[in-house]
């Protein structure tokens, strides 16, 4: 008996033990971080450990080699300043006018300025071709009117490509601190004896130094890394480092070269992004979120400020816009094997021949197939990155030491470029990336933490009295989930799903590298329809950006709903 | 020395001011109190010159201040809640004013002189002096706990020595013992410089406290003006009293020549001007300093029913109605009166009161 109840006892301390190991936090977290960091250890740090291992051998490492790269890196320096400054010139003006003032349709105006942001960079450039390219509206204006003479260069299209970008992150970084401004502060100031001059330099600037600084790092890195665009826009005649490492994947194959400047580009980027951090947690300690200081215009002069802001805002983000659908039902060409007359007028030709599978074409199927692939290989990004996710972010909301080591893990793959994504990939798995799988892959490694910054507060604000509260009145775990984590929950998913689609069906740097011919993405199908000379495939390259359009707008009208709803409720 | 013409202004299509003329002369303080949203702080950024009136004049030393930008007005302005640069220490703060002034004056644009320099440092150690903060100079604003910031905001204000100080509810985020010691501080600092002030508040004891006029503030008119004693031994109007919460305003109806009829009784009385038949007027019963006290001048009795008593440590607040009158003219929040022994709710009851005209 005696021997029986100790055997027993110890059976019972050894599940005891067991239990309390399971339930103890450190183990639980454990066992949800398992499947995210085996993901990212596969998919980025290996690839990224590959990259690094070629980067540092003896063949990369050439002196001919640094003499390749330096003029890449300070001519990405210069275009990246240069986007910047252009970028602050229409930015903090329009900061100021939506921080400052209200006039009617200034929600709206703020909207449309926001849009370009959240458009895949093929759209953007697109619109761009659309109005400004060899077959764009505005060459074909001048066709018909010699009076009529503006042909911007593909540098400056480039740079007014990333102006259109990014003007909104000054128009919010800066806009926000400067409604945020104490207004007694510059009231004091002048009533202390200080003019308009005095007030902005001693007062204003310094307070608002964060926040420009904030804003002009963010930008610069985005037109640092910027790629779509510059590729799309300056084909290969404009050597970022981005398109280098592109060019010296599938053009000018260089491999070793290729990884060498992947790290170089990646050095700088985390160097941004310390910086950024740095910067920004500045920004936040300073914010002071009970000033709202805009009202409507008074004087003649502000009247004048306001409206000639208005009109050109509306015209620079509009005009590229409304171009690509236009362009998109505008026949703009002689007619087919014809050298005579430029025929214009309405079609939509380019739409049906989306869905011929012409012999000779550059497909060797419909076009329309790779709207089918992108949808499809959206889908299963949104289905793997909110699997990986939900884990994740439900251990980055209730943080133990151990997250603090991995949160920044995590994110991580933000700082590199999807171009470098797909050079590591095609590094580490070589034949095997004959399988389309590899492509939803590398969409969620740049979606996933996106996804998981947008679960992780909503799973944070679920107090966890509620739970208990379930519980006491008698729910099982699994009710619990389902009654009070997953109604809270739901909104969250749908709108980090939408993240994780629309970031799917823009991206490009990435799939350009990983895509079989066979399985071409939307972007990646207006890539090359752009890349071929004729009317008819740039009129294709338009019908398929505004298909990516639309759906990327619908994305968009969808997460803004559900995050409209969302401040309405809390 | 600052005077101020028939003031306009609109917020948001409705009237805020309708038409406010006063003056501050040499080394006057004067109070504006008025509830909140009654349009001070507004009248204080028009003075300052931050804000426009839709019509009206700001004179000072007799010369319309219309053409002078905020910053050549020399007019001091201090804030409830501080308006400190939290980005500069505490001695850049105060010394704020002053490097303006010398910039001004100054034909080169970079830096000062050195006398310049040692001036301006021996003027903030004097203001933080002044109000009591020395060697608080390397501080952060942040740093500081409220009154703190409100002192050092008042030696930024005095720095530049302004031609006229302005305090916007300066002590409206504080807690009470704190603003009775800030209260005297800048009582004392007005008398010894001797800057005209206004100063803006709605609360009635630190306008009654600091004060050397009152101006009362109602529904965009100046309803009172005069010395705190004045003011408070004669309101003049209901809606003076009634803000200043003097006691219990009723209204009753004129029946001859010094008969009044109204809810407590029809009380005899001596206004100074005349009532015609059938007028309305305001009376405010004081009730008596002693419930006893004979001889009192003007001294009535009323009747009263007993609604609610309520235990307020060495006496009881009454609240009542009116018993001489059934239905009309019952005023609207009931009478308040205080007792030493508690009578029973419903119970009628006779109190001796003062009643005074109120026009």
């Amino acid at each position: 008996m005696q021997t029986n109840s100790l055997n027993h006892g110890d059976t019972e301390t050894r599940r005891n033990f067991f239990l309390r190991a399971f339930a103890s936090p450190w183990f639980f977290h454990v066992l949800l971080w398992l499947a995210p960091i085996l993901f990212l250890l596969s998919y980025f740090f290996l690839p990224l450990s590959k990259i690094l291992i070629l980067a540092f051998n003896t063949s990369a490492l050439t002196k001919a080699n640094f003499q390749l790269i330096l003029p890449i890196v300070s001519f990405t320096f210069y275009q990246a300043a240069l986007s910047t400054i252009l970028t602050f010139i229409l930015g903090i003006p329009s900061a100021i006018l939506f921080s400052r003032f209200n006039f009617r349709g200034k929600p709206l105006l703020r909207a449309l300025t926001a849009v370009p942001f959240m458009l895949p960079t093929v759209v953007v450039a697109s619109s761009f071709n659309a109005l400004f390219g060899n077959h764009g509206l505005f060459s074909f204006m001048q066709s018909i009117s010699s009076s009529f003479i503006l042909h911007p260069s593909s540098f400056s299209l480039i740079l007014t490509a990333h102006v259109f970008y990014n003007t909104t992150i000054v128009i919010r970084i800066v806009g926000n601190a400067l409604s945020r401004l104490d207004p007694k502060l510059e009231q004091s100031a002048r009533s202390l004896g200080a003019d308009t001059f005095h007030v902005w330099k001693n007062v204003t600037l310094p307070l608002l130094r964060p926040s420009l600084l904030a804003a002009a790092l963010l930008v610069f890195m985005f037109d640092f890394t910027s790629f779509g665009v510059i590729l799309l826009l300056g084909g290969s005649n404009f050597s970022t480092l981005e398109v280098e490492i592109y060019l010296r994947v599938l053009k000018l194959p260089n491999l070793p070269l290729a990884a060498l400047l992947s790290i170089v580009q990646l050095i700088f980027t985390l160097i941004f992004s310390i910086l950024y951090t740095r910067i920004i947690s500045q920004v936040t300690a300073q914010t002071n979120p009970r000033f709202s200081a805009s009202r409507p215009p008074k004087t003649p002069r502000e009247r004048a400020f306001v409206f000639t802001l208005y009109a050109l805002l509306i015209t620079f983000f509009l005009l590229p816009l409304a171009s690509l659908p236009i362009r998109s039902l505008t026949r703009l060409e002689a007619d087919r094997g014809q050298r005579g007359e430029v025929q214009y007028g309405f079609t939509t030709d380019y739409y049906e021949e989306l869905f011929i599978n012409r012999r000779g074409s550059l497909f060797y199927v419909p076009p329309i197939q790779a709207a089918r692939n992108s949808l499809g290989y959206a889908s299963l990004t949104v289905l793997l990155s909110l699997a990986l996710g939900y884990p994740a972010a439900y251990a980055l909301a209730k943080p133990t030491r151990l997250e603090k080591f991995l949160d920044p893990l995590v994110m991580m793959p933000l700082g590199a470029s999807a171009v470098m994504l797909g050079l590591g990939f095609i590094f580490s798995f070589g034949r095997a990336l004959a399988s389309p799988f590899f492509v939803p892959i590398a969409h969620t490694l740049v979606a996933l933490p996106f996804v998981i910054r947008t679960l992780q507060p909503a799973l944070a604000s679920i107090p966890e009295r509620l739970r208990q509260a379930a519980a006491t009145l008698g729910a099982s775990p699994f009710r619990v989930w389902q009654t009070v984590d997953f109604p809270i929950l739901s909104r969250a998913t749908l709108s980090a799903a939408t993240f994780a689609f629309t970031v799917s069906l823009g991206e490009f740097g990435a799939t350009l590298l990983l895509t079989r011919p066979e399985y071409p993405t939307i972007p990646i199908a207006i890539q090359r329809f752009l890349s071929q000379p004729g009317g008819l495939n740039f009129g294709q390259a338009m019908a398929m950006a505004t298909l990516l359009m639309l759906l990327a707008t619908l994305a968009i009208l969808v997460i803004e709903k559900l995050r409209l709803s969302d401040s309405g409720e809390f | 020395m600052l005077e101020v013409r028939d003031l306009f202004k609109t917020y948001e299509n409705k009237p805020l001011l309708r038409g406010i003329s006063f003056s501050v002369s040499k080394g006057e303080t004067v109070c504006l109190l008025g509830a909140s949203g009654s349009g001070k702080s507004t009248l204080l950024r028009m003075i300052a010159g931050l804000e426009f009136p839709e019509s009206g004049q700001f004179l000072f030393n007799k010369i319309d201040l219309a053409q002078t930008p905020p910053h050549i007005r020399d007019f001091g302005l201090v804030f409830q809640d501080y308006g400190l640069f939290p980005h500069l220490d505490i001695f850049n703060n105060v010394a704020f004013g002053l490097k303006m002034k010398i910039l001004e004056s100054n034909s080169s644009l970079f830096g000062m002189s050195r006398q310049q320099a040692v001036g301006l440092q021996s003027r903030v150690t004097e203001m933080l002096e002044l109000v009591n903060l020395q060697g608080f100079e390397k501080r952060k604003v942040t740093d500081l706990s409220g009154g703190e910031q409100q002192r050092v905001a008042l030696a930024r204000a005095l720095a530049p020595q302004p031609r006229l100080l302005m305090f916007d509810e300066p002590l409206g985020a504080l807690d009470k013992s704190l603003k009775d010691d800030l209260l005297n501080q800048i009582r004392t600092i007005l008398h010894k410089t001797k800057i005209p002030a206004i100063y803006v508040t709605h609360d009635q004891d630190e306008a009654f406290t600091i004060a050397d006029r009152i101006l009362l503030l109602h529904d965009g008119e100046i309803i009172r003006d005069g010395t705190p004693d004045e003011v408070w031994t004669n309101p003049n109007s209901a809606s003076a009293a009634r803000m200043l919460g003097m006691g219990n305003v009723i209204e009753g109806m004129v029946i001859s020549a010094n008969k009044v009829k109204t809810e407590v009784g029809t009380l005899t009385l001596n206004c100074k001007h005349k009532h015609s038949k059938n007028e309305k007027v305001s009376l405010l019963l004081k009730q008596s300093p002693s419930p006893s006290g004979r001889g009192v001048r003007g001294e009535v009795e009323i009747k009263l029913k007993v609604e609610d008593v309520l235990f307020k440590q060495n006496q009881f607040e009454v609240k009542a109605r009116g018993a001489a009158l059934s239905g009309e003219a019952v005023s609207k929040g009931g009478l308040v009166i205080h007792l030493k022994d508690a009578p029973k709710i419903g119970q009628i009851i006779r109190v001796k009161v003062q009643v005074e005209c109120l026009a």
